[in-house]
């Protein structure tokens, strides 16, 4: 109960603070009342269509991230699996590239994630058609991977091919994943698939639970496993084919969250769940912020500053758990 | 009444038979010894009577539906699993989880049954620690606290006191008995021929995936046997306590 009121605390602050830190400085009672429509009418633009959309984003695919984190790594029993092992975000990705590169994308706003979304609705089909509905979690991976290397190499192929230096560095910057100059639309667009995703995933908690004893342990407390494994698929899928779809690529949420929460949540994956989808949306959104905060006029990208934030971060619990160890 | 009955129940692994066409029934009050050389298939026979591989044949378990077996028997597997830095009160709760709502904290009934658990397997003091920073062989009272606490009338356990000190494996097969005593019914695998003489009432002999024979310890743990399916030189010793096997030598 700690856990969850400090976790709903620090999102709810970051989330404000992500509404009211920007190049224009609004006070906070304009602010709010620019929310609701109201006041200055430039202001409400700026925070109706543009902080808005850029924190409820942030928060949204920070939780879809962090969630299908600790889902996989509960699934898996392994504390180094991530969203991205399943091949659903390297897809996404793939579908996002092509749209960029045939125009798609500047033809009509919301191109590029329905071509993300709809690549990371193949990369699952691909999957099961792969794995089996009822295969291993050893042939999941498998399959996962297969698919990635092949989005990867495709996603190259398309770069290597591109006539346009203008279309490569738009990819290029793309794939480094931001919530800038997002939309209401976006959000519109993203919200219900996620939201299938996180009940899918939200729902895994038991099952999770009892996979701490193994397969077969897991099985005799009456889990079934193959819609377990269903369950994870498709959640994983919506919440983070959303994600990569408005966000691009953000790595490092779905394996740190879980990682530093672990403690807290007294290494029960149920608990887990909820606590990595609220670590993770304030994670986001506190890498949000500092793209804002450090080097505000040079479009410092999301996925860059996660990754720098993540890694030191990676590599000190490492160096924990193996002081632990030994 | 009957716990568990299973006919002519056969697990292939591939085209090859490793269970062929067992039957067996376990009734209520009784402590079943599953005993057989390495690869004879008793943990086969195990998994396939509670439907966790693909079968032939009947069981009973295995007919029922997921939650509804996990009322009627817990498994303890033979592979020692605790994946998370959990405490040992928190996994041997996760025997409570088929009877919990889906989010549910657990009922005063629950945690009676949790504390019974771990007191049963003398893990008391216990409780707030982690698990996974346990021996191995306190790790194995521990996922042996939480089959009891799932507390079903049956409870069915692959090789629980591999790997446990002589006192430990002891005190185990005490509480297997007790269990037996209180009206439950134990069906278990082990490799300790005197241990099994002494603690099952009843035990079954498999080898190369068949139940060759199927008695009392007495009927069953005679040198014959031994050489035959064990193929080994053994002194059988009838004590108060049940035969007392001494292993004397390989037959090649």
């Amino acid at each position: 109960m700690k856990l969850f009121s400090a976790l709903v605390i620090l999102t709810g602050v970051m989330f404000l603070a992500s509404l009211f830190v920007g190049y224009a400085a609004i006070s906070i009672p304009e602010g709010l009342s620019a929310l609701i429509g109201r006041g200055n009418p430039l202001y409400v633009t700026i925070m109706q269509d543009i902080r808005l959309p850029r924190a409820l984003l942030a928060a949204m695919v920070g939780m879809s991230l962090g969630l299908a984190g600790a889902a996989m790594q509960g699934f898996l029993r392994n504390p180094l699996a991530e969203p991205g092992l399943i091949g659903v975000s390297g897809s996404a990705a793939l579908g996002a590239v092509i749209a960029l590169q045939t125009g798609l994308a500047a033809a009509f706003t919301l191109a590029l994630p329905v071509a993300a979304l709809a690549f990371a609705a193949l990369a699952v089909g691909l999957i099961l058609l792969l794995a089996g509905p009822r295969g291993s979690s050893l042939t999941l991976i498998l399959a996962g991977i297969a698919v990635s290397a092949f989005a990867a190499a495709l996603t190259s192929l398309t770069l290597n091919l591109s006539p346009n230096p203008y279309a490569a560095s738009e990819i290029m910057f793309w794939m480094m994943g931001s919530v800038a100059n997002r939309a209401m639309s976006h959000v519109w667009l993203a919200l219900p698939i996620m939201a299938l995703g996180w009940i899918a995933l939200a729902g895994l908690g038991r099952g999770l639970d009892a996979l701490t004893l193994g397969e077969d342990a897991a099985e005799a407390l009456g889990i079934s496993l193959s819609r377990l494994r269903l369950q994870l698929l498709f959640g994983t899928a919506a919440a983070v084919g959303a994600a990569t779809a408005i966000a691009g690529a953000v790595g490092f949420v779905g394996l740190v969250v879980p990682h530093i929460l672990r403690r807290f949540a007294h290494g029960r994956p149920s608990t887990l769940l909820w606590a990595s989808a609220l670590g993770g949306a304030a994670m986001v959104l506190a890498a949000d912020l500092t793209t804002r905060l450090v080097l505000p006029d040079r479009d410092l990208k999301l996925g860059v500053v996660m990754a720098l934030i993540g890694a030191p971060l990676f590599l000190h619990l490492i160096y924990k758990t193996r002081r632990e160890i030994a | 009444m009957t716990l568990l009955s299973v006919q002519n129940l056969t697990v292939r692994r591939g085209e090859c038979p490793v269970v062929d066409a067992a039957s067996l029934t376990i009734g209520l009050g009784e402590c079943v010894g599953l005993i057989g050389p390495n690869g004879a298939g008793k943990t086969s026979l195990l998994r396939g009577a509670l439907g966790l591989l693909p079968y032939e044949g009947t069981s009973s378990l295995a007919a029922l539906s997921p939650k509804q077996r996990a009322g009627q028997a817990a498994w303890l597997p033979q592979t020692r699993e605790i994946a998370w830095p959990m405490s040992v009160e928190r996994i041997v709760a996760l025997g409570r989880l088929p009877y919990l709502a889906r989010g549910a904290r657990l009922s005063p009934a629950d945690q009676s049954a949790v504390d019974a658990a771990l007191t049963r397997m003398g893990l008391q003091n216990y409780r707030t620690r982690l698990a996974t920073a346990l021996s191995g062989g306190e790790q194995a009272r521990v996922l042996i606290a939480r089959t009891l606490a799932q507390d079903t009338p049956l409870l069915m356990a692959d090789e629980p006191i591999a790997g446990l000190d002589p006192a430990a494996q002891i005190a185990t097969l005490q509480v297997f008995e007790t269990l037996a005593q209180e009206g439950r019914a134990v069906l278990t695998s082990l490799h300790d021929l005197s241990l099994a003489g002494r603690y099952c009432t009843r035990l079954i002999l498999m080898g190369a995936g068949q139940i060759i024979a199927d008695g009392t310890p007495d009927q069953i743990l005679t040198a014959e046997r031994l050489e035959e399916v064990f193929h080994l030189r053994a002194n059988v010793v009838p004590t108060p306590h049940g035969p007392l096997v001494q292993p004397l030598g390989v037959i090649q």
